[in-house]
């Protein structure tokens, strides 16, 4: 038990078990991340929860991230942690098509309004989930509001320029 | 007399139920926040529940993905209410980490202090109101002059009380005043005996005790549904941010963790109680050692200048034009920071595509996290009990909500 473990432990690890569905680890600002895909996260956090070395027993947040721009349009961010090494390990999976990845209310119960929040904002379906309907807005909206387009104000508004005011994303142009 | 069995047959949907359908909220006082539970009670015994959340969404992070970094701090404000000063700091370390700006250690004690008081008030709003939904009003009445000095020297600092939008991205936006400093040190003279009274009141008091001590989480419970704060602590896991990631120099000071056995109503009043002492500790050592320096860190493209700089210097002009402007480009990156709110780990998670302002802005916000295993752990509890469990979880509507 008392074996220390760091990421380079980790990514080993999981290499072991997962082999290529877990890819490129990387360690942004101090914190491995790692992508996988739809079939293989939930096995994979069961096993990090479960392995008696690492013990990631902690499901700190789970958020979605929307790229209008890009093949696989929805990202689904998992941050779990361990607090017996204090190491915290960022997991995504990139979504392409109708964005579904099943639920993760099995392995962490604190994932049910997580998963509920990601729905609300994103549309991500999370299958298998015991009540996914919305959280935060009301039950009659039609739209996913956090999506990239859907703008912030009302784009009928014709007083305000958002050009002069440093609130356009010049690299992003939108 | 036997009862015989009759043979009416009631429609599922029948008022003619055996347990009775009860609406708390979502504007009811004992909620202490605009959010709703619908419980089924039978007798006085809850059997199941359902809570609705929602009522004052605001949509922060949509409005962060709009808006420059500067433009973010008041939003955290609005998350805790109770300690806005901690969501406000957290804001800006995220940031910092994200820019790579080094806060010097004059910057990074004050806002200890100032975090630490604000852990004291949340801490002083939260216990006082558990004393009231035992029926104590007295403390509550009484403590909150405490509160109230903690606001004076929030004014003194930054100008504002409750939401504060306090400091900069790369240290504060002024010094600690003389006044503000003797403010602390009256504080720091007055309080401990104050709060000795409060503790007087209700700590080894019997009605107290016999009303508190009831609906116990495990430990497993509290880590599967996501506790953290305080609620966690209380079960007996001493999972503390600024130990575990100690941020803003947290390593420098020397304080206990304290934790609970029993994960109830009791042990979450007592382990908040215990830390408003460290706090009291915390704040004492950051005081006795605080360094000289500046207050700031030497980052002129993203620390707003003072005014006379403004007024008289060329390049302060350009740059707080630029930055009120919003027009300073971040760098690309993704980062996670977090702190120890006052009822939890308060998280950012920020990801930015080289622009302007955030292109993703995610808050963990701990009690939304922690709300949903409500329902759960009062399940066959007094409604009397749940309401004093949902008081002692200190739950903020406008975090819950974002």
């Amino acid at each position: 038990m008392s074996t220390i473990v760091d990421y380079k432990k980790v990514v080993e690890r999981i290499d072991q078990k997962f082999g290529a569905k877990v890819r490129s680890p990387e360690e942004p600002y101090g914190m491995l991340t790692l992508k996988t895909d739809r079939d293989s996260i939930i096995p994979l956090l069961q096993f990090l929860r479960d392995d008696e070395e690492m013990q990631f027993i902690f499901l700190t947040d789970i958020c979605a991230v929307h790229f209008p721009d890009r093949a696989e349009k929805f990202e689904v961010v998992y941050h779990i942690h361990s607090f017996m090494h204090n190491l915290r390990v960022r997991l995504k999976v990139a979504l392409s098509g109708e964005p579904k990845i099943p639920t993760a209310v099995d392995v962490f119960k604190s994932a049910n309004w997580m998963e509920r929040e990601t729905y609300d904002f994103y549309g991500v379906i999370f299958e298998g989930h015991p009540n996914l309907k919305r959280i935060l807005n009301v039950d009659e909206m039609t739209i996913f509001p956090m999506r990239k387009e859907y703008p912030l104000e009302d784009n009928t508004r014709s007083d305000k320029d958002d050009k002069m005011f440093g609130r356009i994303n010049v690299n992003r142009e939108n | 007399m036997m009862s015989k069995p009759q043979n009416i047959k009631h429609a599922s949907d029948l008022l003619e139920k055996p347990t009775i359908t009860l609406n708390i909220g979502p504007t009811h006082p004992a909620t202490h926040g605009v959010f709703q539970n619908v419980v089924e009670i039978d007798g006085e015994r809850i059997v199941s529940g359902d809570s609705t959340i929602g009522y004052i969404h605001r949509a922060f992070e949509k409005i962060a993905e709009h808006r420059p970094f500067y433009q973010v701090t008041p939003l955290t404000d609005r998350l805790n209410y109770c300690s806005s000063p901690i969501n406000n700091m957290g804001w800006h370390m995220t940031v910092e980490k994200l820019l790579g700006v080094k806060v010097p250690k004059r910057a990074q004690y004050l806002r200890v202090i100032i975090m630490e008081l604000a852990r004291i008030s949340d801490h002083i709003v939260c216990n006082s109101v558990i004393g009231v939904d035992t029926g104590a009003l007295t403390g509550f009445t009484y403590v909150f002059q405490w509160r109230e000095k903690i606001y004076e020297i929030f004014e003194e600092v930054c100008g504002a009380r409750l939401t504060t939008n306090i400091g900069r991205v790369g240290g504060l936006e002024r010094d600690f005043n003389e006044i503000a400093f003797k403010k602390l040190e009256d504080f720091l003279r007055d309080f401990p005996k104050g709060w000795k009274e409060f503790e007087n009141l209700l700590v080894r008091n019997r009605i107290f005790m016999d009303r508190t001590r009831t609906v116990p989480t495990t430990p497993e419970f509290a880590l599967q549904y996501g506790f953290t704060g305080p609620n966690l602590r209380a079960t007996g896991v001493d999972y503390d941010v600024r130990v575990m990631s100690p941020y803003s120099s947290y390593e420098d000071f020397d304080f206990k963790i304290p934790v609970g056995t029993k994960g109830d109503t009791y042990d979450r009043f007592m382990v908040r109680n215990q830390e408003i002492w460290e706090s009291l500790k915390i704040i004492r050592q950051a005081l006795d050692k605080l360094p000289e320096g500046p207050y700031h860190a030497d980052a002129p493209q993203f620390y707003l200048p003072p005014k006379e700089e403004v007024y008289n210097n060329m390049e302060a002009l350009i740059y707080h034009f630029k930055i009120v402007m919003g027009e300073i480009d971040a760098p690309k990156g993704e980062v996670y920071h977090s702190v120890e709110g006052g009822n939890g780990e308060l998280g950012f998670y920020l990801i930015s595509d080289g622009g302007r302002a955030a292109y993703r802005l995610h808050f963990r916000r701990p009690c939304f996290i922690y709300y949903q295993a409500f329902t759960e752990m009062v399940k066959g509890c007094l409604l009397s009990d749940a309401i004093v469990a949902m008081s002692s979880m200190n739950i903020i509507a406008g975090e819950l909500d974002a």
